[in-house]
């Protein structure tokens, strides 16, 4: 589930965010509790609090006191906007330098896209 | 609050712990790594009381430690040997602890025998390392000791048990928070369940963090020679390996997304270093140095 290739808590925050964006996690919907989150992937509670604390910060999550956290109404919205501001900068733009790499043709690539239309 | 200040343990000449200084807020899981002789043992004798450091004081919640009754009873330590006349049976052993500890849960210490698959009936003296251990964890867990030392007490024990023990000490310490300092040289198997991590080698603290805050702390840098020993100019260098015109250089550095990319079109691949490779690194004898061209 977790690699070493960064802090479990922003891995935790990620794999939140995809759930959110895929929608098998719903706007208003209850998420695991710290504890439970911990018991299940075998991680120390204070690392998934603060997984969780970094979501509730950058808005994704919010808190009812006393009851839980929840997925914030607007935030499917605003993860896929800013996805999609960094799509071409993480995605696209490193395709180009692979493709450049190995020799693939621009045109080649607008080819292979068409028939994915 | 635990309070360790010049902490120092000697042994006739030889100084095993070498004025530690630590400062460990309460109800956290520790790690404590170290190598062979690093003083792990020595340091966490005297924080039981088991052993008068030859200078230093520790104080557990503002009161001395050493010798003091009240929390004597709050600490719990356990360490390979099972402190027990070996001719004691396993349950005689439970009933002491549950003697000794106001926190003692029988019902619990019940349950652990029987997964650990313990013959309550049986002799200290005629169990396995590997149970003699499991006893040890059972005394330790069961004992919810407020301060629970756990000394390398997975010794003798196979994956499978060793796997039941850290599923029991998790789901033990989030249903009862507490602190629990385990000491381990099985670093990679454990450390998911460590808040926080002390390294100490030669008697001193090398290192004392959050455990995932050392995750993404170092990276290995993978490429030609030449295109690598120019991306690592400067940077902090823990260890190198090469092979033909290609190297391979872990740093103590944690390179942004910009870096990667750019060392990524230099040809260059990057590697994680986990928290086994980074202590073997920092504690390794080689020195440190930073590299230069």
């Amino acid at each position: 589930m977790f690699d070493d290739r960064s802090p479990i808590y922003l891995q935790i925050a990620d794999g939140i965010k995809n759930d959110v964006l895929s929608g098998s996690l719903k706007e208003d919907e209850q998420v695991m509790s710290t504890n439970q989150y911990a018991a299940f992937y075998r991680i120390n509670p204070a690392t998934a609090a603060k997984g969780f604390a970094q979501l509730v910060e950058e808005g994704v999550l919010y808190k009812k006191r006393g009851i839980g956290m929840f997925v914030s109404p607007d935030a499917r919205e605003k993860l896929r906007r800013e996805r999609r501001e960094r799509f071409f900068t993480e995605v696209v733009d490193p395709m180009l330098a692979e493709a450049k790499r190995v020799g693939i043709e621009i045109d080649e690539i607008v080819r292979h896209l068409g028939g994915a239309r | 609050m635990i309070e360790l200040r010049g902490v120092t343990v000697r042994y006739g000449s030889t100084v095993a712990v070498d004025g530690i200084d630590l400062d460990l807020p309460t109800g956290k899981i520790y790690g404590l790594l170290g190598r062979n002789g690093s003083g792990k043992t020595s340091l966490l004798s005297a924080l039981a009381s088991f052993r008068r450091p030859a200078a230093g004081t520790i104080r557990v919640d503002g009161a001395d430690a050493f010798e003091n009754p009240a929390v004597m009873r709050q600490t719990c330590f356990i360490r390979d040997t099972l402190d027990t006349n070996e001719s004691d049976k396993v349950r005689a052993l439970l009933t002491f602890a549950g003697w000794m500890r106001p926190t003692w849960d029988a019902d619990y210490a019940a349950k652990l025998l029987d997964l650990f698959e313990i013959d309550p009936r049986k002799r200290a003296s005629s169990l396995s390392r590997g149970q003699k251990s499991a006893v040890g964890i059972v005394l330790g867990l069961a004992s919810r000791a407020p301060l629970t030392i756990l000394d390398e007490t997975y010794l003798g024990m196979d994956a499978v048990a060793r796997a039941a023990f850290y599923r029991e000490l998790l789901d033990d310490y989030l249903a009862h928070p507490r602190t629990i300092i385990l000491s381990t040289h099985l670093i990679e198997e454990v450390a998911d369940l460590f808040e926080r991590v002390i390294i100490i080698d030669r008697g001193r603290v090398l290192l004392h963090e959050e455990t995932d805050e050392l995750r993404g702390r170092g990276v290995t840098v993978t490429g030609p020679a030449m295109a690598v020993g120019e991306f690592v100019v400067g940077r902090p260098v823990l260890g190198e390996q090469s092979l033909g015109g290609v190297s391979a250089v872990t740093l103590d550095w944690r390179p942004t997304p910009e870096e990667v990319a750019r060392g990524e079109s230099a040809g260059l691949t990057f590697g994680p270093v986990g928290l086994q490779d980074l202590f073997v690194h920092l504690t390794s004898s080689a020195p440190r140095w930073e590299a230069t061209r």
